[in-house]
């Protein structure tokens, strides 16, 4: 996912602030002398990743917490993927997706994280470790975490079928997307992803232009239309690829779309502007056309949702002191303050446990049970997202993630794919 | 003159000549040998690998010619190119050689030129994706010109076709790209002997004609350079025709950076080494009709 946008880096780090974190690290609590701070010289973590959760926010907080400075490298996806695989000693930790991993463990450039030093291990929800939420299993077509989520040894090149002591990613956000609707201008209800391709809507539609999501969201609808059942559609063949970008294709020459996007802000520009009234989008970028004051809804449907998952990875030469740091920091991001800030974003953290005791009720009550605002519901910068009384689209957690019904994902045929996806853009 | 040439150029000429070579030898040249090594290079998921293999040329060409008259992907994307660039070309070959013919030879005073020269550079203070993307909230369907049509009366809906369309996409490229046109074509210009222009009113002809024989013949190549600059960039971009034509316009250069992105680079490769050849082919031609070295 190429969330590359709200961008919130560019932490400048005082002196002042520099000096109480290598305090911190050094045990001493209080600043002694010169010389004790230039041996405990604080460490720096290169944290490459997309945008999404690199807020200035978590890297002060680590630092005030741990003394650990963290350095953020905001890049898309595709381009996360390309550093690991070309610059695998550019980066200290990385922040990737589940379905990239498929192409990152072959390719030999990670390091299998050891469950016995993640403290919360245990504590990490059933959707990745068992695929499962609140006892239900949930879908798992496409590259559902489950399937990645443990390699054979700690520099295995192979995913593991049965829980192991290694791990390939922890995770750190997840959520299912849907399409957003402009209820304003529909008048109507939506009720099945079916009405994307709805002539209704001619030339004010839209999906995304990242093959390997897009193509997801186009089986939704051919699946919705009752034109194909798909084993998996995560994991296409060849006829099931021709036969989506055949859909797809001939809705685009019939002038159904008006635009494709690619990052988080043309999706709100295009909803924003009334340019488009249904297409794919990403929970936030709901919530950002809502706080520009347009009426926007993250649409539940009836086939239920796409899913996708985030999570740390070490890179193979990592060592020593970094090593270590890398580990206290993935611990800190379980242990709830990380967890609660994203959770008020509309995103789902890890461990759940630790992140309710780190919001309030209320807010708990709002995000993660689908209960309506006790009060007044605020972003962590403090502006209010949603007045007393409302209700979060698509209610609980249990409810969102339980109607999973695939999760973004790397086919067999993606190199195919990716040729057909070409030619529906000429088209 | 030839007698004082030596047989071989001297040191310090080679010197000088040195460091812009090394430059282009190491900026230039060997990234080029690699992108064309890549290209032959097979590929899988995750790596490169280096055993020579036809497969990224046979891919970029599969079923060209067994699907005939249907066009494949590369021809349907290359004919979407051409058409674009040719558009382009003449849009912006027609407006800078009116905008530089204004500035040459009506406004007399040298200062004047160089403050109208300056204008026209203004728009080159913002960035390329700036400049597009300001297009947006006019051209679109409750945007500023829709509101104005319908306001007025001349359109009881908006026009659909304003924007994220060819339109959009050709106004984008004229808009950004006419000034490559105006320089070259102005310094051609400012270059021609006023004499001339005065002995063809003295023998009698018109100003249309004037201009067709004596200044359009002498701009050559002025107008050679600025075609060059305009097709070049044109055939290789992906950022404009991406953002005006709304995502859903194929352009070679599109292409390449989604495969890129899927770490297809052998595959990119491929295709970026049959756009240069293509690009290659079209200057070439162009010098054909004029010879840049010689007029200059």
């Amino acid at each position: 996912m190429t969330k590359a946008s709200t961008n919130k880096t560019g932490t400048t780090i005082s002196r002042r602030a520099l000096l109480k974190g290598a305090a911190a690290t050094a045990g001493v609590g209080t600043i002694t002398g010169f010389p004790a701070i230039v041996s405990a010289e604080p460490v720096t973590l290169r944290y490459l990743g997309t945008a999404v959760n690199q807020s200035r926010e978590i890297a002060e907080k680590v630092k005030q917490d741990l003394g650990i400075i963290i350095e953020y490298i905001p890049v898309t996806t595709d381009d996360v993927t390309k550093r690991v695989i070309t610059q695998p000693n550019s980066f200290d930790i990385v922040d990737t997706e589940y379905f990239s991993l498929k192409k990152l463990v072959p390719s030999g450039n990670l390091l299998g994280m050891d469950a016995k030093r993640i403290k919360l291990a245990d504590k990490i929800t059933p959707v990745f470790t068992r695929g499962e939420v609140g006892g239900k299993k949930i879908g798992d077509q496409g590259t559902a975490p489950k399937k990645v989520f443990y390699l054979e040894g700690q520099t295995s090149k192979k995913f593991a079928s049965q829980p192991t002591q290694w791990i390939t990613l922890i995770p750190t956000v997840y959520n299912a997307d849907t399409l957003g609707i402009r209820p304003d201008l529909i008048k109507r209800p939506i009720e099945s992803w079916k009405e994307l391709l709805n002539p209704e809507f001619k030339g004010k539609a839209s999906i995304l232009n990242i093959p390997s999501i897009g193509i997801m969201d186009a089986a939704m609808v051919v699946e919705a239309s009752g034109i194909h059942k798909y084993a998996d559609k995560g994991n296409m063949t060849k006829a099931e690829i021709d036969l989506t970008m055949k859909v797809m294709i001939e809705a685009k020459k019939a002038g159904q779309f008006r635009a494709f996007w690619k990052d988080f802000n043309e999706s709100v520009n295009l909803m924003a502007s009334g340019e488009t009234v249904i297409q794919s989008m990403w929970s936030p970028a709901v919530t950002k056309v809502r706080s520009m004051g347009v009426a926007c809804t993250y649409q539940p449907l009836k086939e239920g949702y796409r899913a996708w998952a985030a999570g740390f990875a070490l890179p193979k030469t990592l060592k020593g002191k970094k090593l270590d740091a890398s580990y206290d920091f993935i611990n800190w991001f379980l242990s709830g303050w990380a967890g609660a800030f994203l959770n008020r974003q509309g995103y789902y953290s890890a461990v759940l446990d630790t992140a309710k005791a780190n919001m309030e009720a209320y807010e708990w009550a709002y995000w993660m049970e689908g209960k309506p605002a006790e009060k007044d519901i605020k972003a962590p910068d403090g502006t209010v997202l949603e007045k007393a009384g409302a209700m979060r689209d698509g209610g609980s957690y249990e409810a969102r993630m339980g109607g999973v019904a695939c999760w973004n994902a790397i086919m067999d045929e993606n190199e195919y794919m990716v040729r057909k996806w070409n030619e529906f853009i000429a088209a | 003159m030839a007698s004082m040439t030596r047989p071989y150029p001297n040191r310090a000429a080679l010197w000088q000549a040195a460091p812009l070579a090394l430059l282009l030898a190491v900026f230039f040249v060997l990234p080029l040998v690699l992108v064309v090594v890549v290209s032959v290079w097979d590929y899988n998921d995750y790596a490169i690998l280096p055993d020579v293999t036809p497969r990224n040329y046979r891919d970029v060409f599969e079923g060209c010619v067994a699907s005939l008259p249907e066009l494949c992907l590369t021809f349907k994307t290359y004919l979407s190119t051409l058409k674009f660039c040719l558009l382009v070309w003449l849009s912006t070959l027609l407006i800078g050689f009116t905008v530089a013919y204004f500035l040459a030879f009506h406004v007399r005073s040298l200062g004047w030129q160089v403050v109208l020269f300056l204008v026209c550079t203004i728009p080159f203070w913002t960035s390329n994706v700036i400049r597009m993307i300001s297009w947006i909230p006019l051209l679109g369907r409750n945007g500023v010109i829709n509101q104005w049509l319908q306001s007025v009366g001349v359109t009881d809906a908006p026009l659909e076709w304003l924007l994220f369309s060819d339109f959009s996409v050709l106004l984008a490229f004229v808009h950004l790209y006419t000034m490559f046109m105006i320089v070259p074509i102005f310094n051609s210009m400012t270059r021609i002997d006023r004499s001339l222009l005065e002995a063809a009113y003295d023998a009698g002809a018109s100003g249309w004609q004037t201009l067709w024989n004596v200044v359009v013949p002498l701009c050559k190549p002025g107008i050679v350079i600025g075609s060059i600059f305009v097709v070049t960039i044109v055939m290789g971009d992906f950022v404009t025709i991406g953002v005006m034509g709304g995502q859903q316009i194929a352009s070679i250069g599109k292409i390449i950076s989604v495969q890129m992105s899927y770490l297809q680079f052998p595959l990119a490769a491929a295709n970026a080494v049959i756009l240069l050849a293509v690009v290659m082919m079209i200057i070439w031609a162009m010098t054909r009709v004029v010879d840049i070295r010689k007029e200059l």
